[in-house]
C-alpha cells in the first residue's frame, strides 16, 4: 500500500490507528475514578504528543540515519513557531499559511546552520549546532525582543493588523486559529457511560499531518537516499574515498529534519498562538535527543514513543499532589496511608524530574535499543511462549504413534 | 587600563572554574571515552559538600529563652552550635567560619568515593555502548543527583561565606603603583585552580602511574596487551576527575551561593570549553577554559557592548564557532577522537 | 483529606448515565449547553494552582502552594479562618464558594511560558478549573493571562512585578494584586532621598529581559526626578551567574549608588559579587557607596545572607506587619507550617480569597460577572491597608513597603525590617501613564 512493503504498511496502519483513536486509548479510566489522574486524552496533551512526535521523527531522520547528533534542533522549532505567530499577527488566523511559512523559514535556517556545521563531524558538529541554537536562544530572549517579545513569548494582540482577517472579533476578543473556518480549539465531547472522550479539531489536524510526516519518513528510510545516509553513518571515509561527496546528502538530511522541526513549531503555534524563547534553549534540544534515544534511535516508531513518554511524565506526573495521593490510598489505615504517601511523595508533583531521570537510566540500562526493544522483547517472549505451546502440543501427539 | 587589567583578572577567575571542570571532563573523555553529562552534577555535589559541612558544624541544641518571642508569640528557642559549646565561642566560631576551606578535606574522600561508585556501578557498563546511550544514562543520573540535592536542600541558593580573613578586598596593583582592588577569595580561587591543574599535570607527567594512564589514553589496547590492568587505573582517574570537579565546586561556593541546578548551568559551557580545547587534550581544555573566561569578561565591558549590543550573551558561542571552523579539532585536539 | 474530582465531568457523567450508556454528544464550542467555560454544576468547584515546582523558583512556588492550600481550607470552613475574619467584605461564609466545596488541582509552570500554558490548559481542559492562579515571574504571568483570556476563565496573577502585566499586556480576564515596577520606584524614591540626598550618581545593572527593563525604567525615572544622575544602565544576561565582569566597571565609573534590577538567583549573585568587590566600604564623591535592590524577596534574600544587611528595597508585604489582617494570616500560616509566609504566599492567599469573595458577591462563577465584581472593588483587612482593584487595568492599588536588610536578625526568617509604609496615594498613577501605555484590556471572555 502507498508503495510500502507489508511490514511498513502494517507499521503505518498501527500508528494511524493509535493516532486516530487516541482520544479513546488515552482515556482508559472513567472520569470519576481515582485513576482518572492518569488519563491523557485531553486536547492539549494529545496535540503535544503528536507535535513532539513529528519533531522526533524529523530528528531521527538526521540522527538515526546519518549518526550526526545535532544539539541545536530546538532552534528550528523555535524559528518555526515565531514565523507562524507572525503570520497570525500579520496575515490572518488560517493555519495553512502559518504552517507553510514555518516549514520554509525553518528549512532556510537549517540550510544556513547545516552548511556551516556539517563541515565538522562527531562531537565538533554537535557543539557547533549547540552554539548556533544557544546564540538564537540568548538573542531571542534579549536583544531580539522586538521580534520575539523576549521572556514573555510572542503573543497575539488586539492591535495586530491581520490584513486577511480581523484584528478583533465582534465581541472584542482576539480571533482564534482556524482551518478555513474550522476552529482549532473546537472540541466535540462524547460521554459514554462513566467515560468522557474529547475529539478536538486541532488534534486531528496535527494527527493527520503527523501521519503524513511518518509516511514520508518511512519512504526516506527505504529510499536509495536513505541507504546513502546509512552508508555515511557506517563509514563516511570509505564513501569519500570512492569519490563520492557525502556533504550534499547529509545537508539534505539536515534540512529535511530542520523542516520537520519547523513544522512541529508551526503546529504548536497553530494550536496555541504563543512562541516562547525557551523553545530554543539547549534543554529543549536535549529533550528531542532524549526522546529519540529513549524510544530507539534509527527505528521508525521509536522517536514517537519516546516523545509520548517524556511528555506524559511532564504533564501527568507533575500534576499529582499529596492531596491526590491521599485520595488514592484512603482505603489504607491512617498510619499506613501516611507512610505510603510519604514514600511516594518525592517522586510526584515537584519530583517529576526525579522519576523521569530514574526512568531514563532504567530504560537505557535494561533496554539498550530503547522502548522499541522493550516492545520487541515482549513480542519475542509472547511468540516464544506460543511456539513452546505449539511444541508441547506436538510432543503430546508423538507418543500416540 | 585599570579596567582592562581588572577584566583580565575576572576572566582568569571565571576561566579557573571553567578550566577545572573541563579538565575533569577531558580526563574522562580521554581515558574512558565516555561522554559524561553528569560532570556538572559532580561540580554541584562538591559545592554541596561545603554546604553540608557548614550545616554539620552549625548543628545546634536549643535553649528556650522566655524573655524573647518568636513570630507566633511563643518563647524563642535560642540555638547554639555544639561546636561553639565544646570549644568555646572563639575557637568554635572560627571553626565554623573556616567551613569552606575545611570542606576541601571533607570533599576529597567523598568525591573520590562518588566517582568510584559511579564508574564501577554505572559508567563501566557503558564503555562499549554508543555515545548516545552514554548521554542518556549520564543525563538521567545528573537529573537524579540534582533532584536528590533539591529534595534535601531546597531550590534556593544557600549562602556559604568565605572565612572573614579572606572576605575583604586586596589591592593587587599596589606594587606597580596602580589601583586594582580585587576580592581576596577570588585571588585564592585562581591560585587554588593553578595548584590543582599543576598537580594533575605533574601527576600524569612525572609518576609511573601517570605514564601508564597517558599510554592508555593513547592506545588502550596495546597497554592492555602488555599485561597492565588499565581499567583499574582508569577507575582511579575517574575518581580523581570527580574530585577535581568537586573541589572546584567547594571553592566556588563563596563566589556564588550554590543551588541545586548550578551543575546544569556549567554543563553546556564546560562541554563547549572541552571541545574548543580539542578532544583528548588536557592542555587544550585548560587553555580554552582561560581563553573563554577572559573573552567573556571583555565582552561584558560597556565599551564592547555599546559597539555590539548583546555580544556578552553569545560571545562564548561565537568564539566556539570561529575556532571550530578555523581549527577542525579545536585548539589542540587529537585526530580521530570523538569524530565519528 | 478532601476529595479530588473533575466536577464538570461528574455532571456530564450523571447526564450520560441517564441515557443508559448511550452516547450523548455535546459540543462545547460555539453553541453550548454551559453558559461559560467549565461552569461548575455539581457540589464542588475546581481551582487551578499553577506554580513553579521545578527550576530556580521552586521554593517560592512551594510557598505559594502552601498559601493556596491554606486559603482552600479557610474557604471550606476549616482552620481558624485567617484573613476571612479581618477582610472588610463579609460575603464569604466558610461554606466553600456559593455553597460549593472548593477543590483544587496543581501544576508545574517550570518558570517557562510554554510549560506554564500547557499546565494551565490541562487544568482547563481536563480538570475543569474555573480559575487559574499562581506563578512567580512576569513572563509566565503574561503568557498564562493571555491563555485564560482566550479560554474564558479568570486569571488571578501570583507574583508578577513587571509593569506589562497590567500595562501593555493587560487582559480583561486577568487580575493582579501584587505591586509593580512603577510602584517600587515611586515608593523607594522618597526614602532614598531622605537617606542618600538628592545629589547622587546611579549605575544600573539590569537583568536583560522584559521585567528587568520595566523595573529599570521605573526606578531610573523615579530617582532622576529626585535629581539623581544615571551614569550607566548595563544589561546582564539572564543566564549569568558570575557578575564580576559587570561589577568591576562600577568601581571606576564615578557612580556612588548601584541599583540592581535583578530578581531571584540573579539578585543573590549580583549582590554577593558587589559586596565581594568591596563596594559597600567604598567612598565615592565624598559619600558612602550604596546599593539598592528595588524588588526584594525574603526567600531569595536568604541566599545572599549577610550581604543584604542595610540594603534598601521594596516589597509587597512582609510578615512582621502589625495590622490585624497580616497578623491573622501569619498566625494561621505559621501554626500550620511552622514558619512565616513569604510575600508570594501572601499575594496568592489574598488573590484566592478575593476571587472567592467576588464570586459570592456576583452570585455566579461567570468570568464576566466575577470581573465586574472585582473591578473598582474597595477592600481592607488584607494586610496592605485600604486597597482598590482598579477597573481600568485590573491592578490593585495599596500601600507599598520599603524594607531594609536587618542588621541583627533574631531568627532565620527575620531578614528584613520595614522602614516605611509608603501610602497608596504616593504610588498611584494614571491608567494611561506612558510606562503602561499601549495595551488594551479587551472585553471579558466567558468562553463557551
Amino acid at each position: 500500500m502507498f508503495g510500502l512493503d507489508k511490514k511498513d504498511t502494517s507499521k503505518l496502519i498501527i500508528v494511524a490507528c493509535l493516532a486516530l483513536l487516541a482520544p479513546f486509548i488515552l482515556n482508559p479510566f472513567p472520569t470519576d475514578s481515582a485513576l482518572a489522574q492518569f488519563n491523557a486524552g485531553y486536547p492539549d496533551l494529545m496535540q503535544r504528543f503528536v507535535i513532539f512526535g513529528i519533531f522526533a521523527i524529523g530528528f531521527n531522520i538526521l540522527f538515526g540515519l546519518t549518526g550526526y547528533l545535532s544539539f541545536g534542533h530546538a532552534a528550528f522549532l523555535g524559528v518555526g513557531s515565531y514565523s507562524a505567530v507572525w503570520m497570525f499577527k500579520l496575515i490572518g488566523m488560517n493555519v495553512i499559511p502559518a504552517i507553510v511559512l514555518s516549514v520554509i523559514v525553518a528549512g532556510l535556517f537549517a540550510l544556513l546552520i547545516g552548511f556551516v556545521s556539517l563541515r565538522r563531524s562527531g562531537i565538533y558538529f554537535s557543539i557547533l549546532t549547540l552554539a548556533f541554537a544557544q546564540m538564537s536562544f540568548n538573542l531571542a530572549y534579549s536583544v531580539l525582543t522586538p521580534i520575539t517579545n523576549g521572556e514573555t513569548g510572542l503573543q497575539l494582540t488586539l492591535e495586530d493588523p491581520r490584513i486577511l482577517g480581523v484584528s478583533a472579533t465582534a465581541d472584542g476578543s482576539i480571533p482564534v486559529t482556524n482551518l478555513f473556518g474550522l476552529e482549532m480549539r473546537s472540541t466535540f465531547e462524547m460521554a459514554v457511560g462513566p467515560w468522557a472522550f474529547q475529539f478536538n479539531a486541532g488534534y486531528y489536524l496535527c494527527a493527520l499531518i503527523m501521519l503524513a510526516a511518518f509516511y514520508l519518513s518511512i519512504r526516506i528510510f527505504r529510499s536509495p537516499f536513505g541507504m546513502m545516509l546509512r552508508a555515511v553513518k557506517s563509514n563516511q571515509q570509505r564513501m569519500n574515498y570512492t569519490g563520492l561527496n557525502t556533504r550534499p546528502y547529509t545537508l539534505a538530511a539536515f534540512v529535511i529534519s530542520g523542516m520537520y522541526a519547523g513544522l512541529a513549531g508551526g503546529l504548536m503555534a497553530s494550536m496555541d498562538p504563543l512562541a516562547g524563547a525557551e523553545r530554543m534553549q539547549w534543554t529543549a534540544s536535549g529533550e528531542v535527543v532524549l526522546m529519540t534515544i529513549l524510544g530507539g534511535a534509527g527505528t521508525l516508531i521509536g522517536p514517537v514513543l519516546g516523545a509520548g513518554f517524556i511528555k506524559y511524565f511532564e504533564n501527568i506526573f507533575s500534576k499529582i499532589n499529596d492531596n491526590v495521593l491521599h485520595t488514592w490510598f484512603s482505603f489504607l489505615p491512617d498510619g499506613m496511608e501516611d507512610a505510603v504517601v510519604f514514600i511516594i511523595h518525592p517522586f510526584i508533583g515537584k519530583g517529576w524530574h526525579l522519576t523521569l531521570g530514574i526512568l531514563f537510566m532504567l530504560v537505557v540500562i535494561f533496554l539498550p535499543g530503547g522502548l522499541v526493544e522493550g516492545g520487541q522483547r515482549i513480542k519475542g517472549w509472547l511468540s516464544r511462549r506460543k511456539s513452546k505451546d505449539g511444541g508441547k502440543a506436538a510432543g503430546e501427539t508423538n507418543p500416540a504413534e | 587600563m585599570d579596567a582592562i587589567l581588572l577584566q583580565i583578572l575576572n576572566g582568569l577567575d571565571k576561566g579557573s572554574a571553567y578550566a577545572l571542570i573541563a579538565l575533569g571532563l577531558t580526563l574522562i573523555f580521554g581515558t574512558l571515552g565516555v561522554v559524561n553529562f553528569a560532570h556538572g552534577a559532580l561540580f554541584m555535589i562538591g559545592a554541596f559538600c561545603a554546604v553540608t559541612l557548614q550545616r554539620i558544624l552549625n548543628l545546634s541544641f536549643e535553649l528556650v529563652d522566655e524573655t524573647q518571642k518568636d513570630f507566633l508569640g511563643n518563647p524563642l528557642k535560642v540555638k547554639t552550635p555544639y561546636v561553639e559549646a565544646w570549644f568555646g565561642p572563639d575557637i568554635g566560631g572560627s571553626i565554623i567560619d573556616w567551613a569552606v576551606p575545611l570542606a576541601i578535606l571533607f570533599a576529597i574522600p567523598i568525591m573520590i568515593g562518588v566517582g568510584y561508585v559511579m564508574e564501577r556501578g554505572l559508567i563501566k557498563h557503558f564503555y562499549k555502548r554508543p555515545h548516545a546511550d552514554q548521554i542518556l544514562v549520564t543525563f538521567g543520573l545528573a537529573i537524579v543527583l540534582q533532584e536528590v540535592v533539591k529534595y534535601f536542600y531546597g531550590a534556593n541558593p544557600i549562602q556559604t561565606p568565605a572565612p572573614d580573613a579572606l572576605n575583604g578586598v586586596v589591592n593587587l596593583g599596589a606594587a606597580i603603583g596602580m589601583d586594582i582592588v580585587y576580592p581576596v577569595w577570588r585571588v585564592v580561587y585562581f591560585f587554588f585552580a593553578v595548584l590543582i591543574i599543576g598537580g594533575i599535570f605533574s601527576f600524569l607527567q612525572f609518576t609511573t602511574f601517570g605514564m601508564v594512564v597517558r599510554a592508555g589514553m593513547a592506545d588502550r589496547e596495546t597497554v592492555g596487551l602488555l599485561g597492565i590492568n588499565i581499567d583499574r587505573r582508569f577507575t582511579i582517574m575517574f575518581g580523581i576527575a570527580a574530585a577535581v570537579a568537586g573541589l572546584a565546586g567547594v571553592m566556588y561556593t563563596p563566589i556564588n551561593s550554590p543551588n541545586y541546578h548550578m551543575g546544569m548551568d556549567f554543563l553546556v559551557l564546560s562541554f563547549v570549553v572541552v571541545v574548543v580545547g580539542g578532544m583528548g587534550s588536557l592542555p587544550g581544555a585548560v587553555l580554552a577554559g582561560f581563553l573563554l573566561g577572559v573573552l567573556e569578561s571583555f565582552a561584558s565591558m560597556n565599551e564592547v557592548k555599546s559597539l555590539l549590543p548583546g555580544i556578552d550573551q553569545i560571545i562564548i558561542y561565537v568564539v566556539a564557532i570561529i575556532i571550530l571552523l578555523t581549527r577542525p579539532r579545536g585548539l589542540m585536539g587529537r585526530k580521530g577522537v570523538m569524530e565519528e | 483529606m478532601s476529595n479530588f474530582n473533575a466536577s464538570r465531568r461528574r455532571v456530564l457523567k450523571t447526564g450520560a448515565i441517564a441515557g443508559a450508556g448511550v452516547a450523548l454528544p455535546t459540543i462545547f464550542t460555539a453553541s453550548s449547553a454551559a453558559a461559560f467555560t467549565n461552569e461548575p454544576t455539581g457540589s464542588s468547584v475546581t481551582l487551578g494552582f499553577n506554580v513553579p515546582q521545578t527550576g530556580p523558583y521552586a521554593d517560592e512556588g512551594a510557598d505559594e502552594l502552601r498559601a493556596y492550600e491554606l486559603a482552600v481550607e479557610h474557604l471550606n470552613g476549616g482552620g481558624d479562618g485567617g484573613m476571612m475574619n479581618t477582610f472588610s467584605s463579609k460575603a464569604l461564609q466558610g461554606n466553600g464558594i456559593l455553597g460549593k466545596k472548593v477543590e483544587y488541582v496543581t501544576g508545574d509552570t517550570q518558570t517557562k511560558s510554554d510549560a506554564a500554558r500547557a499546565s494551565a490548559k490541562s487544568m482547563i481542559e481536563k480538570d475543569g478549573a474555573v480559575m487559574i492562579t499562581g506563578g512567580s515571574s512576569s513572563g509566565v504571568a503574561i503568557a498564562v493571562q493571555g491563555l485564560c483570556q482566550e479560554a474564558g476563565v479568570i486569571f488571578m496573577a501570583g507574583l508578577t512585578h513587571s509593569n506589562d502585566t497590567t500595562g501593555k499586556d493587560k487582559k480583561a480576564n486577568g487580575f493582579r494584586h501584587f505591586f509593580n515596577g512603577y510602584m517600587s520606584g515611586a515608593a523607594l524614591a522618597p526614602v532614598l532621598k531622605n537617606l542618600y540626598g538628592t545629589d547622587r550618581v546611579a549605575y544600573h545593572l539590569t537583568a536583560d529581559y522584559t521585567w528587568g527593563w520595566t523595573q529599570e525604567e521605573s526606578i531610573a525615572a523615579a530617582t532622576e526626578a529626585l535629581g539623581w544622575q544615571t551614569v550607566n544602565k548595563v544589561r546582564t544576561p539572564l543566564a549569568a551567574t558570575d557578575f564580576s565582569s559587570y561589577i568591576a566597571p562600577v568601581l571606576n565609573s564615578g557612580a556612588d549608588v548601584l541599583v540592581l534590577n535583578h530578581y531571584g538567583g540573579n539578585m543573590v549573585n549580583s549582590l554577593t559579587n558587589a559586596v565581594q568587590f568591596g563596594l559597600r566600604e567604598k567612598v565615592v564623591n565624598g559619600k558612602n557607596f550604596e546599593i539598592v535592590v528595588p524588588l526584594y524577596s525574603r526567600l531569595m534574600a536568604k541566599g545572599a545572607g549577610e550581604n543584604v544587611k542595610g540594603i534598601h528595597g521594596s516589597t509587597n508585604w512582609h510578615w512582621t506587619l502589625q495590622d490585624e489582617g497580616s497578623m491573622a494570616f501569619v498566625k494561621s500560616f505559621g501554626t500550620k507550617y511552622g514558619f512565616p509566609p513569604s510575600q508570594a504566599a501572601h499575594t496568592c492567599y489574598v488573590q484566592t480569597l478575593l476571587y472567592a469573595d467576588a464570586v459570592e458577591r456576583a452570585g455566579s462563577f461567570n468570568p464576566c460577572a466575577v470581573a465586574e465584581a472585582l473591578e473598582g472593588f474597595e477592600f481592607d483587612g488584607m494586610g496592605n491597608g485600604p486597597t482598590l482593584y482598579r477597573a481600568e487595568d485590573h491592578q490593585c492599588f495599596k500601600d507599598v513597603l520599603v524594607v531594609r536588610g536587618k542588621e541583627n536578625p533574631t531568627s532565620e526568617f527575620d531578614l528584613l525590617e520595614v522602614v516605611e509604609v509608603t501610602p497608596r496615594a504616593q504610588v498611584e498613577y494614571a491608567p494611561d501613564h506612558p510606562m503602561f501605555a499601549g495595551g488594551n484590556l479587551g472585553s471579558c471572555n466567558p468562553g463557551a
